[in-house]
Parts: structure tokens; C-alpha cells; sequence
């Protein structure tokens, strides 16, 4: 099999599974005629027709609860977020009803929403946020944000499957930047398991998304100029976390740095840091470290977006004085 | 109840003053035979039996409420049941209705039981959300009505989804989806019925407009004369009547129905009505000017008025009517037997079906019996395995 890129494979889980499960349909903003503003819905209207290739008005309530409302007679819905940023018009649908329709109802909401998020494109406030934590509070979603391409394919399958509401985080920095194969199968990746992304045993780096990348080329460096050797965990699922993928990657190294795209406060850091004390505390050997993005709203100049958010530098940086402690 | 001051609720004057609502003046029907003609005698009698339910539960409820058996708020639809009865009384065994917080009526000829409701409100374990819910906000979609929740107008956009699956699978099915006059303000509102009006769902928006949201009057919530003038705006079919008229009701929601089943879209259905409880059981209604609501318990009670009808013109004789208000109180008196013998959840099961899978979350291990996960990955060698070597690599 050829090389694609993270968007391609995104694509083709949606043909995929568009073909394989009629209940699926996609709706979103600009996703038919014009393919969506990235291109990721690209030709699922010549294949499927307006009826499995909904052009909605913008209106993130009524397009969020109308996917609920699908799901719950046994569609299965995957509605696009124009950008990611724009899923806190629908915060309300999604946490009030969405998260607690099985709790409270006992009725199923299969629907994956998914989006372009991240920065480190220039795209300024609105363009460029990551607001998964909000959303990991809230008991009755899951999260995923996949950094490679198979994830992103095995992901986005598993997403479509899942018999609950998946919200599928897409780092648009990687969408043409990575390139990877599909493996053989079908390659749905499960929900709720980490990946070990480079091994490693002085050191871990707990992480996910595009910081996945800059922990790779920070991991790569510390090697060679410092000797450490890192450990990279892609969390891949942030709802659920995968504790044993943590557990055993504290006990492995004693050693945690945790790196994140997201702002710091309340950002997912604070509570890996928690359930790491909660159930491992006496492995550690220092302790746990963050590198997050600074608590401000993305600016859009390069020199401003570039000294806030993490920098392969700036994960260096920590995990030397992590390894050093 | 504290005494009543003139405030700002009623009416608003063109000079700004407020006066009682004392009136209702939907549009005229259209001339020629109303769908209501059609009904057998057996339906007319149900309706009757539908709304005395709704009243004899409610009142039943309140004993239980001041019994403090009723854990949470209580609310009632006081003056409303013809609106919700006649209205979902339109709809088809196999269409789908959401109910708001003053539609307990709708639920009943939907299906949803006298014992359900009890449980429900006493917060019992076989209630139709195991306790985790309150009031009546519970559904089942075999019966086709899908509880609502406290935000307002999400429910709009929830069942134009509904309505949409209805539409992709060429289904003969129609959805309908009850909002207040409140509601209409909310963005939810406004997006779910835009989204429906583009895709031509097969949607009947009924708004209950029973003058207050909590509160607020409607003239503080739209600047809109009246609920029904919001519909061209959404280039949707648009059927006003009085809400106290249980068979003006029925009319107008059935021929939104039939629009629906006929492929023509969307309607927006306004119903006048009162609500002459306050929003629950707490609210002394302080806010609502002198006499209002007395004028309407007299003058405008939607059941007085079928019941009117029902003996001038459509012949029912007083046994029947005394015989389903017998009937009626034997369904509450046994139901309330049954629910009050009822058991609490036990707290365990408040942990199970947040998702299809996994079926259970483990306890927090600070709850009597689980082990800490600390103990679970003791450190056995102790404390610094940091590898020397590596040590003098780094420092």
C-alpha cells in the first residue's frame, strides 16, 4: 500500500465505513458540494448523495442535536465541526443532553463530532484552540485526538462504531505533514488504549496529538546529546485514559513529564499528575512535570504563537531538569 | 401564599402600564368541517378521561409533594391540560413526541403510566429512570416520546433528528416537540427549527403559550406580538388556537399532522393558554398581577369548558362522566399503593450505564470496601531505581 497522509486517512475511514454501514451519514457545515473547509468530506457526495452528505446551515445546536436526535432512532451520525473551535456553540447539547442520554434516558447516542484543532498554523484565537478538556470532564463522552495515520484511520472506525458519543479531535498541523501507511485488516484501533510511541526506560513523556511530534524530535535529541533515553506514550484516547498504559510506563522509568497543547490550567497534565500520585506515587523518582501551552488565548503573530505553545525545545528543557532531579 | 402585588406581568398597555390577562383571541378556524367532527364518540369521552387524569394525578401529587414524598420540585400544568392532551391526541401510536415540564398530559394519552409518574416524582428504584431523573422527565421510544431535559429549546433541534431519521428512511412517521413561550428565545430553538425547515422534516413545534416563563412574562421575552408570527420568518406553515379548547386543539395540531405526513414540513402550532400554578409548587406567584389567575379558574377552565360541551352538544349523559372520574380515581388510588411500596435505588447502581461499554465504573476507592489504588502498585524495593550511570550522563 501506498503512503497517505493523516487527512487522507481520515477520509478513507469515512468512505469505509460509509460503505460498509448504510446508518452512517455525514452533516456539517460546507462538507458536500465544496468537500468541507479542509477537504476531509472530499467526494463523499458523489458517492453517497445529499441524503448521507448533509450541507447544514451554521448552527452548531441544531446539527450537534439533530445527530442526537438520528442516533437515538439507529442512525449513526458523524457531524463535522468546521473548526473545532466552534464545538463551544454546542457545548451545552452536547454536555446536557448528548453525555447524559444514556444515563438518564437509557437512550443511545451513536455519533462521532469531529474537527479540525490545533495550532501552530497561524490561525489565530478561533482557529487554532483545543478544547478537549472541557469535554473530558464530562462523564458520558469520549475523547480521542490520534497523531499518526493509522490511529487516525483506526480511530475514526472505532469512533463510527462505538455505540456511544465519540468526540474525534483532528490536529489539522498533521493533516498533510504526516504520512503513513494503513495497516492490513480493518484497522480499528480501540478506544481507551495507549500507544508506546518510542521506548525508552530513563524517562517518560506522557502525551498526545501534535505534541506527540515534538516529544519524538525532543526524545530523539535528549538521546543523542544527553543519553537519556525516553519514553514516549501516545495517549491516543483521553476519555477513557488508559491507567494501565500509565501505570506501567511510571513504574518502567520513574520519571514523568507531561507534555500538552492545551493550556495549562485544568488542561489534562493536572489530572494525569493526580492519578499518577492516586496510584503510583511511590515509583516516582521526581516529580511530575508539565510543558502546556501558556494560560492565554492563542495570538496569531508567529513569534507570539510560537512562545506559547510547547516547543521541542522547551520539552527538552523539562525533561533534562525531570531526568536530573 | 404571600399576598399578590401588581407587578410587572399581564399584559403590557401601549402607554406601558400592565393589566391582567383576562383574554384570548387565536385566529379564526378555517370555514368547513373540522378535523375534530370525525372523532367517535369513545375518543370524545377520552379526551375527557385524559384531562381529568392529568388534574386527579397532579392533585395527587401535591398531597405526596406536602407529604414530602415528592423528593423534588413538583409541576403543574393547572389550566393546561387541554393543551397537551389535544394536541399529542393528533399524533399516531407510532410517531414521536417530546414533552416540556407542563406536558404531563401528552405523555399520558402516549402512553406513559399513572405508576411510572408516581415513581418517578417519589424518586423510587423501578422508575422509568431507576432515580435518576426527576418528574416527568423520562420517555420510551416503543411508546414514541423521548423525555426532555432543563435546558430549554434543545429539544427542538433533538427532534428535528428524530424527524430527519423519519425522513431518510422514507418512514411514515411524524415527530412533535413541545416548546413554552420562554423557550422561544433560546438560540436551541431557533437553530433546531431552522435546521428542520431546510430539510423539510416532518416537525409540528408546538409552543404552549401559557403567558409566564417562571416569572416573565411573554411580552418580556419577544418583542413578536404573538408566537405564531416567528413562523414566516422560518418559512414554515404556521396554526394558532385557544389552548383552553381541548377539540380547537386537536384541529389545529392534526392538520400540522397531517402537513407533516403529507411531506409539506414544518409547523409552528401556538396555543393561548394559562398557567395558573406558578412554575412549581415553591413559586407563590407574587409576580402576577390581582385577580389574574382567579378570573381564569373561573372563567376559563379548559375542563369546565369540555365538560360544557360534552353535555350541550355532544350528548354525553352525567353517569358517563361520573363513571370515569370514578375510574380515574381508582387508577391514582392504585398507582400510588403500588409507587409508595416502592424501594429506594441502592447507591451501586448510580455507577453502571454512563456507557454502553464498559457496563460498570469502579468505585472510588475512598467508598467502603475497595482498596486504594496506592496499595494495588506498592513500590516492594523501594524508593531511587534511577540507574546510576545514567545518573552521571545527565548531572
Amino acid at each position: 500500500m501506498s503512503e497517505i497522509t493523516y487527512l487522507e486517512a481520515i477520509r478513507q475511514a469515512l468512505f469505509d465505513e460509509m460503505e460498509r454501514d448504510p446508518s452512517v451519514f455525514c452533516i456539517g457545515e460546507d462538507i458536500g458540494a465544496f468537500g468541507g473547509a479542509f477537504k476531509v468530506t472530499e467526494g463523499l457526495l458523489a458517492k453517497y448523495g445529499e441524503s448521507r452528505v448533509i450541507d447544514s446551515p451554521i448552527s452548531e445546536i441544531g446539527i450537534v442535536g439533530a445527530a442526537a436526535g438520528a442516533a437515538h432512532m439507529g442512525l449513526r451520525p458523524v457531524v463535522e465541526m468546521q473548526f473545532i473551535d466552534f464545538i463551544a456553540n454546542a457545548y451545552d447539547i452536547l454536555t446536557n443532553y448528548v453525555a447524559t442520554a444514556r444515563y438518564r434516558a437509557f437512550l443511545p447516542c451513536p455519533m462521532v463530532v469531529r474537527g479540525p484543532s490545533g495550532g501552530y498554523v497561524r490561525g489565530g484565537p478561533f482557529h487554532s484552540q483545543n478544547p478537549e478538556a472541557g469535554f473530558i470532564h464530562t462523564p458520558g463522552l469520549k475523547v480521542v485526538y490520534p497523531s499518526t495515520v493509522a490511529d487516525a484511520y483506526g480511530l475514526m472506525k472505532a469512533a463510527i462504531r462505538d455505540d456511544d458519543c465519540v468526540l474525534f479531535f483532528e490536529h489539522k498541523h498533521l493533516y498533510r505533514r504526516i504520512k503513513g501507511v494503513l495497516p492490513e485488516g480493518d484497522g480499528v484501533v480501540p478506544i481507551g488504549k495507549a500507544r508506546v510511541a518510542r521506548e525508552g526506560g530513563d524517562l517518560s513523556i506522557i502525551t498526545y496529538a501534535a505534541a506527540v511530534h515534538k516529544s519524538l524530535e525532543a526524545a530523539e535529541q535528549l538521546q543523542r546529546e544527553d543519553g537519556i533515553s525516553v519514553e514516549v506514550v501516545d495517549l491516543r484516547s483521553l476519555a477513557p485514559l488508559d491507567d494501565e498504559a500509565i501505570v506501567a510506563t511510571v513504574k518502567k522509568t520513574n520519571r514523568v513529564l507531561i507534555v500538552h497543547e492545551d493550556t495549562r490550567t485544568g488542561g489534562l497534565a493536572g489530572e494525569l499528575t493526580a492519578r499518577i500520585n492516586e496510584s503510583c506515587f511511590a515509583w516516582l523518582d521526581a516529580p511530575v512535570m508539565r510543558v502546556t501551552a501558556h494560560d492565554v488565548p492563542l495570538p496569531y503573530a508567529p513569534a507570539l504563537e510560537d512562545y506559547v505553545l510547547p516547543q521541542a525545545s522547551d520539552v527538552v528543557r523539562a525533561a533534562r531538569w525531570v531526568a536530573r532531579y | 401564599m404571600a399576598a399578590r402585588k401588581k407587578t410587572a406581568g399581564g399584559t403590557r398597555e401601549p402607554d406601558g402600564s400592565h393589566r391582567a390577562i383576562r383574554t384570548i383571541a387565536p385566529a379564526a378556524p378555517p370555514p368547513g368541517p373540522r378535523p375534530s367532527d370525525h372523532l367517535s364518540r369513545a375518543q370524545q369521552l377520552e379526551l375527557y378521561y385524559w384531562m381529568r387524569l392529568t388534574r386527579t394525578l397532579e392533585e395527587r401529587l401535591v398531597a405526596l409533594y406536602r407529604q414530602t414524598k415528592v423528593v423534588g420540585g413538583l409541576f403543574r400544568s393547572l389550566g393546561q391540560e387541554a393543551d397537551a392532551v389535544g394536541s399529542t391526541f393528533a399524533l399516531e401510536r407510532r410517531d414521536v413526541m417530546s414533552p416540556l415540564i407542563r406536558n404531563m398530559g401528552s405523555m399520558l394519552v402516549k402512553g406513559a403510566t399513572p405508576l411510572e409518574i408516581l415513581r418517578q416524582y417519589m424518586a423510587k428504584s423501578d422508575s422509568p429512570t431507576r432515580g435518576r431523573e426527576l418528574n416527568i422527565h423520562f420517555g420510551d421510544l416503543d411508546r414514541g416520546f423521548i423525555g426532555q431535559i432543563s435546558p430549554l429549546g434543545d429539544m427542538v433541534p433533538v427532534m428535528a433528528g428524530v424527524t430527519l431519521s423519519f425522513k431518510l428512511r422514507g418512514e411514515d412517521r411524524v415527530g412533535l416537540v413541545y416548546v413554552g413561550d420562554g423557550a422561544t428565545s433560546t438560540g436551541a430553538f431557533h437553530e433546531g427549527i431552522n435546521f428542520a425547515a431546510v430539510q423539510r422534516c416532518p416537525l409540528v413545534v408546538v409552543v404552549e403559550s401559557n403567558q409566564y416563563a417562571y416569572s416573565t412574562p411573554s411580552w418580556k421575552q419577544t418583542a413578536a406580538k404573538q408566537m405564531v408570527d416567528k413562523g414566516p420568518g422560518y418559512g414554515v406553515a404556521t396554526e394558532q388556537a385557544d389552548g383552553n379548547d381541548v377539540l380547537a386543539v386537536y384541529d389545529v395540531t392534526k392538520r400540522a399532522v397531517d402537513r407533516a405526513r403529507a411531506g409539506g414540513g414544518v409547523t409552528l402550532v401556538e396555543l393561548i393558554t394559562y398557567r395558573r400554578k406558578g412554575h412549581a409548587e415553591h413559586d407563590n406567584q407574587s409576580y402576577v398581577p390581582e385577580g389574574e389567575i382567579e378570573w381564569w379558574e373561573a372563567n376559563n377552565d379548559p375542563i369546565d369548558r369540555y365538560l360544557a360541551v360534552m353535555r350541550e352538544s355532544l350528548g354525553f349523559a352525567e353517569a358517563e362522566i361520573a363513571a370515569t372520574d370514578a375510574r380515574v380515581r381508582t387508577v391514582v388510588d392504585e398507582a400510588t399503593e403500588i409507587a409508595e411500596a416502592s424501594p429506594f435505588p441502592e447507591p451501586l447502581d448510580c455507577l453502571t450505564g454512563i456507557y454502553a461499554d464498559p457496563p460498570a465504573e469502579t468505585p472510588l476507592w475512598f467508598r467502603e470496601g475497595t482498596r486504594a489504588a496506592v496499595e494495588r502498585n506498592e513500590r516492594a524495593e523501594g524508593w531511587g531505581t534511577w540507574n546510576a550511570g545514567a545518573d552521571e550522563a545527565t548531572r
